[in-house]
This record gives C-alpha cells, structure tokens and sequence, in this order.
C-alpha cells in the first residue's frame, strides 16, 4: 500500500542534480590534481633532485597536498555527489534544505580544500597524518559537515518509501563516524587564544602516546568509514543498477554492515605495534583486524554475486567490469589488512613500502576504480545523454590504469618485502647485514616502477575527461558494438 | 510482502523492497563466511586469554602466557648479546692495539666496525668515509685528531665539541670581529693561505701576518698541529670547502664542526671496533 501510494508520489519529485553535477565535475578536477601531484611525488623519491630546492615542493610538504587532494577533494567530492544522487532517488525525496543548503555544502567544501592544500604548501601543518589542516580549516570543515549531516538526515527523514536502502546506512555511518573522528582527533588549542604570535599554529591536547593512539584510532577510522563505508554505500547503489540485478542478500548486508561498523573502530591499534603503546591495546586492536576481515568480504561478496546472472555483461559493459575489478581490489586489500595486522607480521611489514602498496591497491584499485564506474555512469545521466561518448575509450582507460595498479603494487610489494628482510639481516657473526641506506639504494628501481605506474594511472584519467567533456558537449563517436564471444558464434 | 517474487536467474525469492528499480535477493548468509566469521571470533577471545587484553579499571588482564613486548625484546637482545659473547669476552683487558694485532680479532672488528660505521657514522662521513662538505674525509691521511688507533679511537669516545668532559676542542677565532686582523689583512691572509699549497701568491706582509696569528695552531708552513686540532693547511684539503672566499669566510666567520661522543651510546667493544674500521680506511697510521 505503502510502496504504491510513493510511486505515484514519485513523479511530483524534482531531484537535486546541479549540486550532483557540481560535484561530479570537482571530482574529476581534483581526481587529475591529485593523480599528478602523486605521480610527480614518487619521481620524487626516485629522483631527489625533483624537490627542486625550494621548501614549497619538497616531499614533506607536497605529499599531504596528494593525501588530501585523492581522499578528501576527489573522494570527498565523489562521496557528496554520489550521496546526494542516491539518497533523493531511493527515498523519492528532493535533497533536504534545498538549492541554498546544497550550495553551501559544495562551495564550503571546496573552500576548505583549498585552505588546507595552501596551508600544506605554505608549512602550515599539525603534522598529523590526514588530519594535517590547523584548526581554522578544522572548523570550516565541521561547519560543512554538519550542514552535509542536515541535508543528508534531512532527505532521509522526508523519505517516501517505508524502508532506507543499504547504501544509505552506509553513507550514514560514513557521514556520522567522520564527523565524530574529525572532532575526536582535532581537539586544539590555537596559540593566538594564548597570547602566541602566530595565528595559524595550534597544539592537540593530547601529547605522547594518547596523541598518537588518538591520531590512529581517526586515521584507521578514515579508511575504514571515508574509504571503506562510504564507498560501501556507493557500490551497494551502482552495482545493482549497471549490472540490473538484484542485490545478492539482504540479511549479509544487515550483518555485515553492522559487524563492520562495531569492529572496525577498534582496530586503530594496530597502526602502533611494537611502540610505547600498551600491549593490551595493541592485542585488541590486532584482534579486532582479524574480526573485520569477514565483514569486510561481506560487502565483496554482495557486490560480486549480484553478478550472478549477469556475468557475460563483463564481457561487454567496459563501465560494470570498474566496478568488478574494484570489488575484486577491495577483496584483496581487505585481506591483506587483516594480514599486516597480525604482530608477526607486522613486524616485518612496517615502516615499509609495503604499507604504501597496501593503501594503494585500496585507494587506487577500489575506491579510484568504484568512483571511475560511478562517474562514467552518472555523466550521460546527468547531462541527458543517451550514452557515453564513447566506450572504447573507457575500455582504454581501464586496462591502462589496471596496468598501472599492477605495476605500483607489485613494486611495493618486492620493494617493501626485501626492505624488511634487509632491515633484520644478520650476518654469520651476529651483525646487522645491512646499512640503512643499503636498503635505501636498494629500493630505487622500485620506485621507478612504482612512478612509471602512476603516469600510467593518470594517463587512463586523461582519457576519461576526454570522454566527459565530448559527452557532455553532446558528442557520440560511431563505434562498434561490443559483441560476447558466444552471440559472435551465433551469427 | 505483498511484492516479493521469485528471482528467475537464481531462483530465490526476493525481499519485497524496491528502490529506484533495486530489489533484494533474500540469500542466506553463505556458510563459509559465517564459520570463518566465528572462527576469527574464536581466535581472537584465545588471542586474548594468551597475551595482555582488556583493561580494567587501573589495570589490565595479563594473559596466560604473563609476556609482553619488551619481555620479548630483552630476551631477544640477551640472544644476541650471548651469540656474540663468543668474541666480545676475547675483546676484554685489551687495547686496540692488541686487538688489531691479533688477526682473528682484527677480521670481526672489521665486520662488526662496517655496519657500526655505516648505521652511525655514514649520514656524516659518506659511505667508506668519503666525506662530505663540512665533514671530514677518513679515507685519507689528512687527520684533524690524529690517524693512529688510539688517537682515532679517543675522538670517537668523547667527540668533538661534543659537550663530554672529555671532549676534543679547538677553537678558530673570529679574527676580524675580535679586531685582530682588519678585513683587508684577513684578505692577506687567506691569499697567503693559499699560497701553501701552491695557489697564487702572497705577500712578504702576509707571510708575517700569518706567522704571528696563525702559526701557533697551524705551524709556520700550516702543516697543522693535531695535538691542538689545528687543521693542515698545506696540502689542498678543505673541511668547509676550498677556494680563497671559503678560506677567508672561515678567518672572518669561522664555523666549528660538532661530533658527538660516542662512550655510553655505543659499548667500548664496539668503539673499538670502528676505531679500527675507520682506520683501515685508507689514511691509518
């Protein structure tokens, strides 16, 4: 009766589409920003001489401007336009606050970013590894993100339908845990408040190892509700809607999303194995790791087997095999965490570039690739196109970035692994076989490796604006249709 | 539900819910992934009935196995410690001359002298003490300190301005500020300075300048006097760097190199050991 009386309803709705369109469109922008700035990084520690002498482009400081430039302005970006889109579609309810509201979220988001990226480049920093933004951006930010909790809440509260779709708990959880973090991990005080000359500089309130546990129990949490649910929320909407299937289980959905959101918050600790942290945290965040991992697996496996029926449109559909192939990199990197985890492992991974090839096969193979599947979904859509401009061109750009994934991991992974086993060396007299800077010298093919997979990354990048900006001018190139090797046969 | 229907492809049913075109399948959670799940559960409360867990409210459970991670560590360094007695006892109640002249001792402070050096010393001296601006090349025998074992061995103990009771220190003075020298007289100077090892030329004047402000730490022909810490100046090896503006920036502004003492961060035995890899780097005497 319910549903009924809501699907009449859903032709008087005027959805949001501008504040989608914005975002999508800051997305891309940052997306590229944030590919090069990363790309130019890891020349960088091939190629020292690339810091170029000035303080404004060394490592240290350009390094957070990519941290912050992928996950917050590009995975931000595709966060709030993703968001937006779904929870108006699957609550039959315009965006809560309307045109005014949505503005001020997009334009104060952007706002923030900027101010942080300047102050990363101008050394203004609280050298707190994805929290670096002082604490005027700080409040900026949780400005935004309460108005982002309202218009999202808000779209939820004023929904038409009886029940909330799986990918808005996950975008909930996601909105409510950041905000929490963000101010968990920011409680500062500003020196000026103090008589300090300085008006940017601020101290945490917490120093020593509380700082430090309190740093990870948010930088954890980043991953696991801005990486991890969020785009949870994301892939639980796109999948099923590009592959035209139902979602795989309902009930995995519900305990999956449930046991992620309790376990994940504790396995902060295992960021600070083996330091001055207390060896009871440190065994509860371990095992709490190991619980994650098949709660984690669940949102893979209610990804992948809502394929089932559908698989030969991988063969196909170049938009749905990103968001396989994500769902797949996500499967791994959710059971490589687990992994480094464990103490004994973790002895041998950390401090590594293993850690790095860790996060990227995450950030790059999942979150970049779910987001690159949603975007070439939601562009013709948006726009009132009838299709892509062309989806060679997106068959183009998967397999270059899927080479360059591949390329930046495994050279992480060798690189990292011999960067462990060279650290805890010894030789046949009891001493250490290595120097540090052997295992310095010795990483340096990786690192170009690892960089030449980054110019391929951004390559593929390059060729989806293309794409855009010829589908959103109207442009459709003549192509071929993809044709299944089967349906080949059977002509 | 009045909506639930039956899934032609997998042939489940479906929840009943729709959502912009999406329904669920009502699947079952897979088998294996609820058994793995218990299992990691079960893991982890064995996890922690074995190693130090939850808190309480001033305390916390210290599992049956009672260890932790610096019980772990020391036993580990105490593994160490006692493979690498074998050698280090043979190491007691000898100097470093003795050491060096015994040639199964010689050969392990060199192996161990190679990784002290390169863990301690490298990020200064360069790899194989090649130097670096402002650094001292130890491959060479142009010596600050002294290049024979217990000269070489005591700069290591106590360092070099390094704050040490024992500390090394010579002390350049800023001859200009101290209006010793006027600025063209340093100028003198640094052209007679460079004169000694046979670039350009300098005036009788400047020979005297030199004789009388520098000679005493330097000798008359600045060949240095190690016993102070007095540079060789003769021989076309600059510490902070060559050429006549880096020589007179040193008479007008002189710098004072640090290194830090080493007695107390590293054992005896081992400072013995670099003493004598350090040596053996090409300028040893």
């Amino acid at each position: 009766m319910n549903q009924a009386t809501t699907a009449t309803g859903a032709s008087e709705v005027v959805y949001n589409e501008d504040v989608v369109r914005k975002f999508i469109l800051a997305a891309t922008f940052w997306g590229v920003i944030g590919f090069i700035v990363g790309t130019f990084i890891a020349f960088q520690l091939a190629f020292p001489a690339l810091n170029l002498g000035l303080e404004w482009t060394t490592f240290g400081r350009v390094r957070p401007v990519h941290t912050s430039a992928v996950i917050f302005a590009f995975g931000g970006s595709i966060m709030f336009a993703t968001s937006f889109y779904v929870v108006q579609r699957t609550c039959r309810a315009p965006l809560f606050g309307g045109r005014l509201l949505a503005n001020l979220i997009f334009w104060g988001y952007q706002l923030f970013i900027v101010t942080a990226a300047l102050g990363y480049v101008l050394g203004v920093t609280q050298g707190k590894e994805y929290a670096e933004p002082e604490w005027y951006a700080d409040l900026l930010l949780t400005v935004v993100w309460v108005a982002y909790l309202v218009a999202f809440a808000g779209t939820l509260m004023t929904r038409r339908v009886s029940h909330i779709y799986v990918a808005n708990w996950f975008y909930l959880a996601f909105i409510i845990t950041v905000a929490v973090l963000h101010l968990g991990n920011n409680i500062t005080l500003p020196v000026i408040l103090f008589g300090g000359e300085s008006f940017v500089k601020s101290y945490i309130w917490a120093s020593g190892v509380q700082d430090a546990m309190t740093q990870w129990w948010y930088g954890h949490n980043a991953v696991g509700f801005f990486l991890t649910a969020g785009f949870l929320g994301l892939m639980y909407y796109f999948v099923p809607k590009q592959a035209e299937r139902p979602v795989y289980s309902y009930r995995l959905s519900i305990i999956h999303f449930w046991a992620l959101v309790f376990l994940y918050i504790w396995a902060g600790p295992h960021h600070l194995h083996y330091t001055s942290l207390p060896d009871w945290t440190q065994t509860l965040g371990m095992t709490f790791s190991i619980m994650l991992w098949m709660p984690s697996w669940g949102g893979m496996i209610n990804g992948l087997m809502t394929l089932s029926g559908a698989w030969e449109k991988l063969r196909t559909d170049p938009v749905l095999r990103f968001l396989i192939a994500s769902i797949a990199f996500y499967g791994m990197s959710t059971f490589e965490g687990p992994a480094m985890s464990i103490k004994a492992v973790n002895g041998l991974s950390h401090y590594t570039d293993w850690t790095i090839g860790h996060v990227h096969s995450g950030a790059l193979g999942w979150v970049a690739f779910v987001s690159f599947g949603a975007m070439y979904y939601l562009i013709p859509k948006l726009w009132n196109r009838t299709r892509l401009y062309s989806l060679r061109l997106v068959t183009y750009h998967f397999w270059i970035a899927t080479i360059g994934i591949v390329l930046y991991i495994t050279a992480m992974w060798i690189s990292g692994i011999m960067q462990g086993l060279m650290w805890r060396a010894y030789d046949d007299l009891g001493f250490l076989q290595y120097s540090f800077i052997e295992s310095v010298e010795a990483m340096h093919p990786y690192y170009v490796i690892r960089a030449c997979g980054g110019v391929l990354f951004v390559l593929g990048s390059l060729i989806m604006v293309w794409n855009f900006i010829k589908t959103i001018q109207g442009d459709l190139r003549t192509e071929d249709e993809f044709v299944a090797p089967q349906s080949a046969a059977a002509e | 539900m009045a909506n639930v229907e039956k899934d032609p492809v997998s042939g489940t049913n479906t929840t009943g819910h729709e959502w912009d075109g999406i329904k669920e399948l009502d699947t079952p959670l897979p088998k294996w992934w609820l058994t793995t799940f218990y299992a990691c559960i079960i893991w982890a409360i064995g996890y922690w009935v074995v190693y130090p867990s939850w808190p309480t409210l001033n305390d916390y459970a210290k599992g049956v196995f009672e260890t932790t991670n610096r019980l772990e560590h020391a036993k580990e360094m105490e593994a160490v410690k006692q493979s690498r007695m074998v050698w280090t006892t043979k190491f007691e109640g000898k100097d470093i001359e003795e050491v060096a002249n015994d040639s199964e001792l010689l050969n392990y402070a060199m192996a161990g002298g190679r990784v002290i050096f390169a863990d301690n010393c490298q990020p200064c001296h360069g790899a194989s003490g090649s130097g670096a601006k402002n650094f001292p090349v130890l491959a060479d025998d142009d010596w600050l300190w002294g290049g024979d074992l217990d000269s070489i061995q005591t700069t290591i103990l106590y360092g070099i301005r390094s704050g040490h009771e024992d500390e090394r220190v010579s002390d350049m003075p800023n001859f200009v500020e101290d209006e010793t020298l006027t600025p063209a007289q340093a100028e003198m100077v640094a052209d007679y300075v460079m004169s000694l090892s046979g670039q350009g030329s300098a005036s009788e004047e400047a020979k005297v300048l030199f004789e009388d402000n520098c000679a005493a730490c330097h000798s008359e022909d600045g060949s240095g006097q190690q016993a102070l810490g007095g540079p060789r100046l003769n021989d076309g090896i600059w510490l902070y760097g060559g050429g006549k503006d880096a020589v007179l920036s040193q008479i007008m502004k002189p710098k004072h190199g640090v290194m830090p003492a080493w007695v107390g961060r590293l054992s005896e035995t081992e400072i013995k050991q670099v003493a004598i890899y350090v040596h053996s780097l090409g300028g040893g005497q």
